[in-house]
């Protein structure tokens, strides 16, 4: 893999061809808020919190830094007037439907954001599809996915596959920045396959214990220092 | 008529040769049109009359009956044209039929079903005479009247594939793509991306596989020729994109349209069978060692299908959920592979460019907007239609010289281009030309070709929240800025146009309008804001007066609820 040196935040970074900029932020310790990332997922590119300013060939941008391939020479600026307040605005649109949700309520504090400034309209979801393309991606059991488009978009458990599936893996509910993944499901299964509780401790008294919850670390919400 | 295929350039004009030569260019020609306007006013029962009539009185020898797609009239629809001469009849009934018939046979017009003048009473009997058609330049639609378009005869009757012929024997793929290059064709899809530039970057990108496709989604709203081009004339656009695929070195080919239009699904399908059975599809084509596939796809309904990188999601199989365009989809599109797509007129002006050249071409137009532009026209408008003028023709001319101006003698408040995510100009700017870049700048970039006429009694701050709305069902939602920006621009909208205005609403508009058109992942929200960019250049004070109304209002409703309460 190639050598690529980028210029971020005045530093000089050096990256792999084919990284994106965020990975190579990461690498170099150079922090970009994410919402909707996770490692061990494709690049999804919905919350937009990671956007950049990047200036490429003389022209000035505003692009996902978890999506824009590094390139040789360009210079990339993770905070900029104008990018802060790209990320003010997502975030209190988001606060509309999710007003406390701890990442929101941390990254509305460093961006200055207005909790307030839109009605809410607390769906609690933010769509930023962890769970769907976790169970998608790393999992294969498409138990969970999207309906609808646009602003009545939501994401559903699909019972016939959670009934199944679900109890024993549970691993998007902590993926879940606002827990309502974990709601979702227990209204799918108080509304499509209630009793799961009676059924199991009375087949499995003396089988199988419940499984653990396995965390699964969200990353990289590393600190902000 | 059983046909073999078609084994070279000789081959295919020999068969041209004898079609022409089963053709009387002397015979009268009676042409229905059934394009969706057309079809809509029930101009099957006028071809179903004529059918009926001609049976009766048994003149299958002395006429021709033709089923076309749509001549471009709709306000004055059922159309009907008689060759030669092209006698244009409008507003005709079944009951009119035995009457055309009889004068057509006698070499006479049917007086009263020509076009009158509103104003004069003048007369307009041949098609290069009726104001709506005669300021035209019809090089893409003027074929309409003369092809029935599920036979391919009638389109290798007025010269169809000749152009593939030339490229095929007489030009390297190089040559091909130079050739449009040189004619500088713009995308007529809405960015005027050179096509040349976006073939050269498919047809030079590393992968062997390589594909072509003609988005003929067409989801703009007020935009309806594509579906006009498409379904009236589809070999005109497969020509195109066969020799576009010839010239990129892709094997495979998409047309891509929507799931809703059964009659351009039908003519499509049939045409992409005939041009098979005919050798101008699938190996070898016509002796050349050229191969290509072509197949149909549909979306499912949903206007963001017809995003580019939607659109290619969809034809893989997965959601239309667009994807970021760092990688441009003429590099990795389809599965990865080198992509090329361009919209349906895109693709038809393709052929023309290679039989008569570009110096030809770019002779049409204006300076940096060459050839012309298939324009439907809508709204307040007396002649609503389907209009092809070349670039660079002023708006006037499109509005009053073919569009007969306002309806119900009101006055023009604003003219907007593109759908929703073009933009309204005041009426004082109807001298602008029709032109890419200078509409761009003027805010109401032509799009795809949707112009809208907008009278004196058109709330502009309903336009907004109207074209607002629209775009709000329609966002996949995967994006933040697009799905909660929009939303939140809507339901301001929706409070100033509801009489609840609140102060900074208007700043609180520009702050989404910028964040969402930086922010969003794809096209549709990153031009989502544009029409209320354009409400804010020409028609502030319309918002403001909203506003300023409102709050005061509400201020005195509030005072007066107070005072009532000490009482």
């Amino acid at each position: 893999m190639s050598e690529i040196v980028l210029n971020i935040d005045g530093k000089e970074v050096a990256a792999s061809a084919g990284m994106t900029v965020l990975q190579a932020a990461q690498q170099a310790d150079i922090h970009i808020p994410t919402l909707c990332h996770h490692e061990k997922l494709e690049a999804y590119g919905g919350c937009r919190l990671c956007i950049v300013e990047v200036e490429a060939r003389g022209r000035k941008s505003y692009v996902v830094s978890c999506l824009y391939p590094v390139e040789p020479g360009i210079v990339v600026r993770t905070r900029s007037e104008k990018v802060d307040k790209i990320r003010k605005v997502l975030v209190e649109e988001l606060m509309a439907h999710a007003p406390d949700a701890p990442e929101l309520v941390r990254l509305a504090e460093e961006y200055g954001a207005d909790r307030h400034r839109f009605d809410k309209e607390t769906s609690f979801c933010v769509l930023c599809g962890l769970c769907v393309r976790y169970c998608d991606e790393v999992k294969h059991k498409n138990a969970v996915g999207f309906i609808e488009n646009g602003a009545v978009r939501e994401i559903s458990f699909i019972p016939e596959i959670a009934a199944k599936e679900c109890w024993s893996c549970q691993e998007c509910f902590t993926l879940c920045p606002t827990s309502y993944a974990q709601a979702a499901y227990l209204l799918t299964e108080a509304l499509a396959f209630p009793g799961r509780r009676e059924a199991h401790s009375h087949a499995h008294a003396h089988a199988t214990p419940e499984p653990e919850r396995r965390v699964i670390p969200i990353t990289p919400v590393a600190a902000t220092a | 008529m059983t046909m073999l295929k078609l084994n070279s350039a000789a081959e295919l004009e020999a068969l041209r040769a004898k079609i022409l030569a089963g053709r009387d260019p002397a015979k009268p020609c009676i042409a229905v049109c059934a394009g969706a306007a057309c079809d809509g006013m029930d101009s099957a029962a006028v071809a179903c009359a004529f059918l009926a009539e001609v049976g009766r009185q048994q003149l299958g020898e002395r006429l021709e009956l033709r089923t076309t797609g749509c001549h471009g009239y709709c306000e004055r629809g059922p159309n009907v044209v008689v060759t030669p001469g092209e006698i244009c009849y409008f507003e005709v009934a079944p009951a009119d039929v035995p009457e055309i018939v009889a004068a057509t046979l006698r070499g006479e017009v049917v007086e009263r079903l020509v076009y009158h003048d509103p104003a004069s009473g003048a007369k307009a009997v041949h098609m290069n005479e009726v104001p709506f058609y005669k300021h035209q330049t019809r090089l893409l639609i003027g074929d309409n009247p003369k092809i029935d378009p599920m036979k391919i005869d009638d389109y290798l009757a007025v010269g169809g594939y000749a152009a593939l012929i030339k490229a095929l024997t007489e030009m390297t793929p190089d040559q091909v793509l130079d050739e449009v290059k040189r004619a500088n064709l713009r995308g007529r899809g809405g960015g005027g991306f050179p096509a040349g530039s976006k073939w050269e970057t498919t047809r030079n990108a590393p992968e062997k596989i390589k594909y072509v496709i003609v988005n003929g989604h067409e989801g703009e709203s007020a935009a309806f020729m594509d579906r006009a081009m498409l379904t009236g004339n589809p070999h005109k656009v497969l020509e195109g994109l066969i020799i576009g695929a010839y010239a990129i070195g892709a094997q495979r080919g998409f047309m891509y349209t929507r799931h809703d239009m059964p009659l351009l699904e039908k003519h499509v399908r049939n045409a992409l069978a005939q041009a098979k059975e005919y050798g101008l599809l699938g190996e070898n084509i016509l002796g050349s060692g050229f191969s290509l596939e072509v197949e149909l796809h549909f979306d499912v309904g949903i206007f963001v299908s017809g995003e580019s990188s939607a659109l290619m999601r969809s034809i893989e199989g997965n959601a239309p959920e667009p994807r970021p365009k760092y990688v441009r989809t003429s590099v990795s599109g389809i599965w990865d592979k080198p992509s090329n797509l361009n919209n349906v007129e895109t693709w038809a002006n393709v052929p023309q460019i290679i039989s008569r050249g570009a110096e030809w071409f770019t002779s049409i137009g204006s300076e940096k907007s060459r050839g012309t532009k298939l324009i439907s026209l809508s709204g307040n408008v007396v002649n609503s239609g389907v209009v092809e003028v070349p670039m660079g023709t002023p708006l006037r001319t499109l509005v009053f010289d073919i569009g007969g101006g306002v309806r119900d003698g009101k006055t023009l408040k604003a003219i907007h281009f593109g759908g929703a995510m073009g933009g309204s100009i005041p009426a004082r700017l109807i001298d602008a030309p029709l032109d890419f870049d200078g509409m761009s700048k003027l805010g109401a970039p032509i799009g795809a070709g949707g112009l809208l006429l907008m009278d004196e009694d058109t709330d502009m701050v309903e336009v907004a929240r109207y074209l607002m709305d629209f775009l709000t069902k329609e966002s996949c939602g995967k994006c933040v800025p697009c799905r909660e920006g929009m939303q939140q621009m809507l339901q301001t909208l929706t409070r100033l146009t509801e009489g609840r205005g609140r102060q900074g609403d208007l700043e609180l508009l520009e702050d989404l309008v910028e964040v969402t058109g930086l922010g969003s992942l794809c096209a549709l929200g990153k031009t989502s804001g544009d029409p209320l960019k354009s409400m804010f250049r020409y028609f502030r004070p319309e918002y403001e007066a909203r506003i300023s109304n409102q709050a005061a209002n509400q201020a005195a409703d509030q005072a007066a609820a107070g005072s009532g309460d000490t009482k």
